[in-house]
């Protein structure tokens, strides 16, 4: 084979191969590590999975902030304005935690529906309102308004 | 009178550096395209009088927040008249139209340093050079003025008070960090603009590649250091103790920086070997491509993220529609262009040139999995499939095999020849330095830890390897040395230093990456006054809360003490909870006793019933070297492009 040629094919073959396990590495990966996000009405109609981990999101609840006395523990309510989902969590909330407020929670549901937090999302500024959140108090919006439409 | 009409003189700079964009990035070409030399004489003078009109409007802007003229939208929106001046000078590019601003001053400054520095280039080349940035500040300034005017004015009912600066920016990293960043991301522009002008004219040669040679080094340090800073600064002020997130944002500068990273390699074989030319060229496309395209998520809003603003969506599709045509009109030129580029060079498997190819592809392939994680919900979303993210276990799973790959190859590159390479001879190089690394790796952490752990062995391994063969190659260097070692180090040249430190940077960061993400503590608990908790092996004691007063805030300030086992105290941290009063926002305020080896951390959660805190405390070793390792790097580049040998005058080609 020629020189030239032998080289063009092992530079072929190098990105084949790192192509291959870049793809092979990223699809798994991704499976993996995907985080779907619901809305509290999927989760009350059960459409969100046990076992593993996802998102969800909604306004805090007024009143629903309940905290242990003896370490971190919290709980407290989210809604789309139809249903509400209790998370818990046992870390520190973030600065712009609010009763009132949009916040997006990382975690996994439990027997009983609720979501046990390992991360819980509230944005650095006042006027700012996480995308799912807003889609989600439209889409409920939307639901009722078509449910009240034909009864 | 001339005061209260500042921000109207501002404008009209800006409009004025918008005329001479417009000269600068058309003259010069109709000059190249008729070969008259008096046309293509336009693009330096142009050039400068951009840079000079658009400093004068960065100028204006800021004495306009200095003077807190409250009926501009974007002062008004972010200052205060209780901000101290650094504030208010850092405010100018605190948020979307001022950040824009310093952007397009950005490229006015590398365009008229360009036009300084590049004297010795051909001059229809470096009027294409310059009107090809030209054409990237017309589109820029474009924006500026009809989406984003920072100038914009709040009459007839001007506030008499500003909305003041977000708090998180107020802060000494946000003041260094967007500048540094911008820096390395339009520096990109310089790269691209050189080989757009190398395929318009057809010269892709070596010397080609030695004039983008500095100029990328450059961009790609200014990067580095605006990436270390944006890090830094995450650490300490978003109060969660963590380095990097793998948020969109900052996807969105590491992209840029490993293409740009391929680039400064793939330039050096181009120059050195006159090889990988169109590949170099295409480097150059995407790394200003991806700078583009990092501009677009963090100014169109279409990302949840801390750094997400709230925005308009106007802006995006502006960006988006000018990233189109830059990337599908490079790629244009390139498609007609590049086939005729041929190189008739050989070089076998085991060669300088087949590394330095393996750490390109590495690198593009670590670039192109961080796309897809960054951009893959977005399209999912866009396309109405559902609302996704992904985590961090995804990037982390495919950086860290892919980045010990690189690490393997970076330490085998410096050590091969040019062209051909017996496989003995090499062999011979790198066994020493591979079993040392192999050896302390697999003890490491048995040493630190106390019991074994996979990741730290390989991290270990990787570190004591790249530092193993950069030490094999300084002997190698020096090996025929008539007057001592220590003599012949000082001849090598500064280039090859400026590989050495960056490639030392690397093995830094690999150090600090490995040990605090494997040997890191961290409690969250409640604390009563009084109360003591153990942190690992530290002791912390809860002393109660001060009342603390700032120039635009009211503080709570905790005090803890860390003792040690006896309870003697050692030091004293005062981490604080902010209320910054014009935006009723409430900040966290971290203490951190720091460390070469450690960090202690502690920052304060909310108040809890009974005078109770929640306090974060965290115990993080060696997180310092990951930020002295990016700086290391960044030496490195600088010094790179101090070598002498790209000042050397050429002969001016007629």
């Amino acid at each position: 084979m020629k020189p030239q040629r032998k080289q063009r094919l092992i530079w072929i073959g190098a990105l084949v191969i790192a192509v291959a396990f870049a793809a092979g590495l990223t699809l798994y990966a991704l499976r993996a590590n995907i985080n779907l996000f619901y809305t509290p009405t999927q989760i009350a109609a059960g459409e969100a999975p046990l076992d593993r981990e996802i998102r969800a999101g909604g306004m805090v609840v007024d009143g629903s902030v309940k905290r242990a006395d003896d370490r971190l523990y919290v709980e407290f309510a989210v809604t789309d304005y139809q249903e509400n989902v209790v998370i818990s969590y046992d870390k520190i909330l973030p600065d712009l935690f609010r009763e009132g407020q949009g916040i997006v929670a990382i975690g996994r549901l439990n027997e009983e529906g609720k979501l046990v937090a390992s991360q819980v999302l509230a944005k650095h500024d006042e006027n700012y309102m996480p995308p799912e959140v807003a889609d989600a108090l439209a889409a409920a919006e939307q639901a009722k308004q078509a449910a009240t439409a034909n009864p | 009178m001339w005061i209260s009409i500042l921000p109207e003189l501002g404008h009209y700079a800006l409009i004025l550096a918008l005329c001479f964009a417009l000269v600068q990035s058309s003259l010069p070409l109709w000059g190249t395209y008729r070969r008259q030399a008096f046309w293509m004489a336009f693009a330096q003078p142009m050039a400068l009088g951009q840079f000079f009109f658009l400093s004068v409007s960065l100028l204006l802007l800021s004495l306009s927040f200095l003077l807190d003229d409250f009926s501009v939208a974007y002062i008004a929106n972010n200052s205060n008249s209780a901000l101290p001046w650094y504030y208010k000078i850092s405010a100018v590019w605190g948020s979307h139209e001022g950040s824009l601003l310093l952007w397009l001053w950005i490229l006015a400054a590398w365009t008229a340093a360009v036009g300084i520095f590049s004297r010795a280039l051909p001059r229809d080349l470096l009027a294409q050079v310059l009107a090809v940035m030209g054409w990237i500040a017309v589109g820029f300034g474009l924006f500026v003025l009809l989406t984003s005017n920072p100038f914009a004015r709040l009459l007839p009912d001007a506030p008499l008070e500003g909305g003041d600066l977000n708090p998180l920016l107020q802060d000494i990293g946000l003041i260094l960090h967007p500048p540094m960043l911008y820096m390395g991301y339009v520096g990109f522009s310089v790269a691209f603009a050189f080989a757009i002008a190398a395929l318009l004219n057809g010269r892709l040669d070596a010397a080609w590649a030695r004039w983008s040679r500095p100029w990328t080094s450059a961009a790609w340090a200014f990067l580095t250091i605006g990436i270390a800073l944006g890090s830094w600064w995450a650490y300490y002020e978003l109060g969660w103790g963590g380095w990097w997130f793998w948020d969109p944002v900052e996807n969105a500068s590491l992209m840029p920086w490993l293409v740009g990273t391929a680039l400064m390699h793939s330039l050096a074989v181009t120059e050195k070997r006159g090889v990988f030319k169109s590949w170099t060229v295409l480097l150059a496309i995407f790394a200003f491509s991806l700078s583009l395209l990092g501009t677009f998520l963090v100014r169109s809003g279409v990302l949840t993220s801390v750094h997400a603003f709230a925005s308009d969506p106007e802006r995006g599709y502006f960006i988006l529609v000018f990233l189109a045509l830059v990337v599908g009109g490079s790629l244009f030129l390139y498609a007609l262009k590049a086939p005729a580029v041929k190189s008739h060079v050989s070089y076998s498997l085991l060669s300088k040139e087949m590394l330095l190819l393996v750490n390109n592809i590495l690198l593009v392939v670590i670039c192109v999995t961080v796309l897809l994680g960054t951009i893959y919900p977005l399209i999912l979303d866009a396309l109405g499939l559902g609302k996704i993210s992904v985590g961090p276990p995804y990037f982390n799973a495919l950086f860290v095999p892919l980045t010990s790959l690189l690490c393997i190859a970076l330490g085998i590159g410096p050590l091969v020849n040019w062209r051909t390479m017996a496989r003995k001879q090499l062999v011979q190089r790198i066994w020493l330095a591979g079993a040392v690394a192999l050896g302390l790796g697999m003890a490491l952490p048995w040493v630190y830890g106390g019991e074994w752990n996979l990741y730290v062995a390989l991290g270990g391994l990787l570190a004591v390897w790249l530092v193993g063969t950069q030490v094999r190659d300084l002997l190698h260097k020096t090996r025929h040395a008539k007057q001592g070692r220590l003599q012949a180090l000082k001849g090598l040249g500064l280039s090859y230093w400026g590989m050495q430190l960056g490639h030392l940077g690397v093995a830094l960061c690999v150090v600090g990456v490995t040990l605090v993400s494997n040997y890191s503590a961290e409690k969250d608990v409640r604390m009563e006054v009084g109360q003591s908790i153990q942190v690992g092996d530290y002791f912390f004691r809860f002393e109660g809360i001060r009342q603390v007063q700032g120039p635009n805030y009211t503080s709570d300030q905790g005090v803890l003490l860390r003792v040690s086992e006896d309870n003697q105290v050692i030091s004293t941290l005062l981490p604080e909870k902010r209320l910054y009063l014009a935006r009723r926002q409430v900040m966290t305020e971290a203490a951190i006793e720091w460390g070469l080896m450690e960090d202690i951390y502690v920052a304060m959660g909310e108040p809890l019933p009974d005078g109770a805190w929640a306090i974060r405390i965290h115990y993080k070793p060696f997180v310092r070297w990951l930020w002295i390792g990016g700086l290391v790097m960044a030496l490195g580049g600088l010094l790179a492009v101090a070598d002498k040998r790209y000042r050397q005058a050429n002969p001016v080609q007629a």
